[in-house]
Parts: structure tokens; sequence; C-alpha cells
């Protein structure tokens, strides 16, 4: 939402994914971080042992454009199964989605069942998904279990086809070089959502995956 | 613009809000009254100045009423709407407007929650024209060109390419 009084950019984030994949801890990392006078209060609606049972939220200032601030609210969904109800209430309005994949090989299920979830949910309020600004990150890298990249790939990010001429272009992944968010595969255009790794735990690839969402969320409002 | 929940507040129009929200809060004698939007974000406030975090106030604000509404298609309404939550000594009336706002009154024991109640109806149906004003109208300044337009370098240059 564009605040042409206060000056400000709002937008909405929604950080989504598998149960303890590794969302709050994106949050918590970020409030860590960031100078308190860029940033709001994080509020926890969690379960007695910390398991999110609503959300978090935590409003952060990402610099100025234009004079106007830009001020992402950052929100995490609880991953567990039995919450969807909660779960499709905090992606209504939003701008932009991250999706925390948990790396480890015995999470795949769970990765690829929140996948399906989140698109159901996002098709149910008429989004788009492919059309939305939308980051994955494939978090715990560091864990001995984890997935290879291209079978996390494979399995959660195939990626959607290009059917629009403008579009069908090579497109050069800028996080990841060598690789590519549009391209031809077996004479289809398909692209792909960005993929940024992390180990949340320790901070790596937080930030990274912030801005990098902030940023496409930014360019779809001009 | 593609984001789902994007839309523009003009200045003209957030003095407007304004303006209700002072006349409402002069009728029924209540401290403070906020308008958030349905996907939590603050677009206005008056009366006393505010001793929380405006802006968890008012993701908690939409997240309760979404949470409600979900409660009331449960148990066969199409929506509450309005709430009202009671404390020892402050309270607060939410309601719904044109389902696209969230009108919050905040009160304590100078005035009762009836007539609160009372002069929140004219309000919720001011800001209802209001708002159905605003969406209906042909693309003004606040809409033909966002302040991003055209913005790509600087938005490069703040976040790295």
């Amino acid at each position: 939402m564009i605040n042409y009084a206060s000056r400000e950019i709002n937008c909405k984030l929604v950080y989504y994914g598998p149960g303890l994949g590794g969302k709050t801890t994106n949050l918590e990392h970020v409030y860590g971080k960031v100078a308190p006078e860029q940033r709001g209060k994080m509020v926890s609606l969690a379960t007695e042992t910390e398991r999110t049972l609503f959300f978090d939220f935590l409003p952060v200032d990402l610099g100025t454009i234009r004079g106007f601030k830009t001020r992402f609210h950052l929100y995490t969904v609880p991953g567990q199964v039995y919450y969807n109800a909660s779960r499709k209430l905090i992606l209504k309005g939003v701008d932009g989605v991250v999706f925390v994949a948990d790396s480890q090989m015995e999470r795949m299920e769970a990765n690829v069942e929140s996948m399906q979830n989140l698109y159901d949910n996002m098709s149910q309020y008429g989004y788009d998904l492919t059309k939305l600004p939308f980051v994955i990150q494939y978090n715990k890298r560091d864990l001995p279990n984890a997935a290879p990249i291209p079978e996390l790939q494979e399995q959660l990010n195939p990626g959607w086809e290009v059917t629009d001429p403008a579009k069908q272009r090579v497109t050069p992944d800028s996080v990841n070089e060598g690789e590519f968010l549009i391209s031809q595969v077996d004479g289809t255009w398909i692209e792909r959502a960005p993929y940024m790794e992390s180990i949340a735990l320790k901070g790596e690839g937080v930030f990274e995956t912030l801005r990098h969402a902030a940023k496409l969320v930014l360019k779809s409002m001009n | 613009m593609t984001g789902a929940g994007t839309w523009s507040l003009g200045e003209s129009d957030y003095e407007r809000i304004n303006e209700h929200l002072t006349e409402l809060l002069k009728e029924c004698n209540a401290r403070c009254a906020l308008v958030v939007d349905r996907t939590g974000q603050l677009l206005a406030n008056a009366g006393e100045e505010l001793s929380f975090d405006p802006t968890v106030f008012a993701s908690l604000t939409a997240a309760d009423f979404s949470a409600n509404d979900e409660l009331a298609k449960m148990i066969g309404e199409p929506e509450f709407a309005s709430l009202f939550h009671q404390g020892e000594k402050e309270s607060m009336y939410l309601a719904d407007v044109a389902r696209r706002v969230i009108l919050v009154v905040l009160f304590d024991k100078r005035t009762t929650v009836g007539l609160v109640r009372l002069r929140v109806k004219q309000t919720v149906q001011d800001l209802s024209a209001l708002l159905d004003e605003m969406f209906s109208r042909a693309p003004g300044q606040a809409d033909k060109g966002g302040p991003l337009d055209g913005a790509d370098d600087e938005i490069d240059k703040l976040f790295g390419k």
C-alpha cells in the first residue's frame, strides 16, 4: 500500500513453508541484526512450546526510495499441516512470498505438501504465484542429510511454462551463477522462481533472501 | 501494479478519513480511533497519542478480524460486522467498513459501549461512501504514476543487483 500522506510504501512479505523449516528463525535473525530504529516490535503468536500458532510479525524499514520509506511487514505462517485455516488468512493481501524449504532429505515430502498447499491457498484468493514476487530459500544447507540442490529444484521448483512471447528469452539467474530463471527445456520456455541457499540459524542467506524478495516486490509496483 | 494488496492512499483522502475520525471521537468521547486495512496496515489514526506500536497493533487487528470472520462462517454467519473487546479499564470496538478496512475505537470509562456503537454506525457509513468513491474514481494523481515508476536503478542500488 502506498501511503502518500505518510510517504510510506508498505509491503507484505510472507514466509511460507513446512513446520520446523526455519521461517521464524529467519525473522528472529532479521530482528536481531537490524538497528532498533529500523524495525518495530516482533510479535509471535506461538504455543507454549514455541511453535507458531497463528503468525510471527516483524515490521522493518529497508531504506528510502524517492522520498518514500519502504516498510516491509514480514509474516510467517504456522507450518504444521492442521493450522491451514490460520495459514490461509495470513496470505490475504500478500505482496510477495518467500518459501522456506527444509533441505533435509526426509523433509522432502513435507516441503512438497507445503508448496502444494501454498499454490492452493493462493489460488483460492485469486492470486497467481507465477506472477507474484516469489523466492525459494533452501534452508539448513549445513546439515549432512541435506538433499542436493538439483533434487530440491526438481521437486519444488520445476518451473512453469512461459506463454508470453515477450518473456521468452534466456534470462540468467543473478544469484546462482551459470543457472537460468527463464530457459528453453525440450522446446518449451520455462520460468523458475529464484532460489537462495541458507543456514538461518547462523544467519547465512537470511538477508540475501530478504533483500532479493524485497527488490522483486518493489519492482512489481513500478 | 501486480502486488495482490497494492493500492494507494492519497493525501486528500487521508485528510478526509481523519476528519471523520475526529468527528467520531468528539461525538462519543472515545480516546482514539484507527483505520486499518484488511492486510494489517495502518491507514490513519486520530485522538490521543498512541502508547503502543501502531504497526503491530494494526497487524493484530486485521488478524483478529480475519480469524473472527472465519469463526462467523463456521457458525453460519456471513461475517461479524463488529467486535467488542472489554477490558477492566480500556475497551475496544472494531467495525468492518465496506469489507475493505476496519475501524477501531479505543475508549475508557468516560463513555459507554452503547454510545460508541451508535456513533460508529454513522462513521462506518461515511467511510464506506468515501472508500467506494476512492476505489471507483478514475485513476487520479495517486494512481497515475506510482513513486516507483522507472525506479529500477534506484531499487537495484538499495538492494544490490
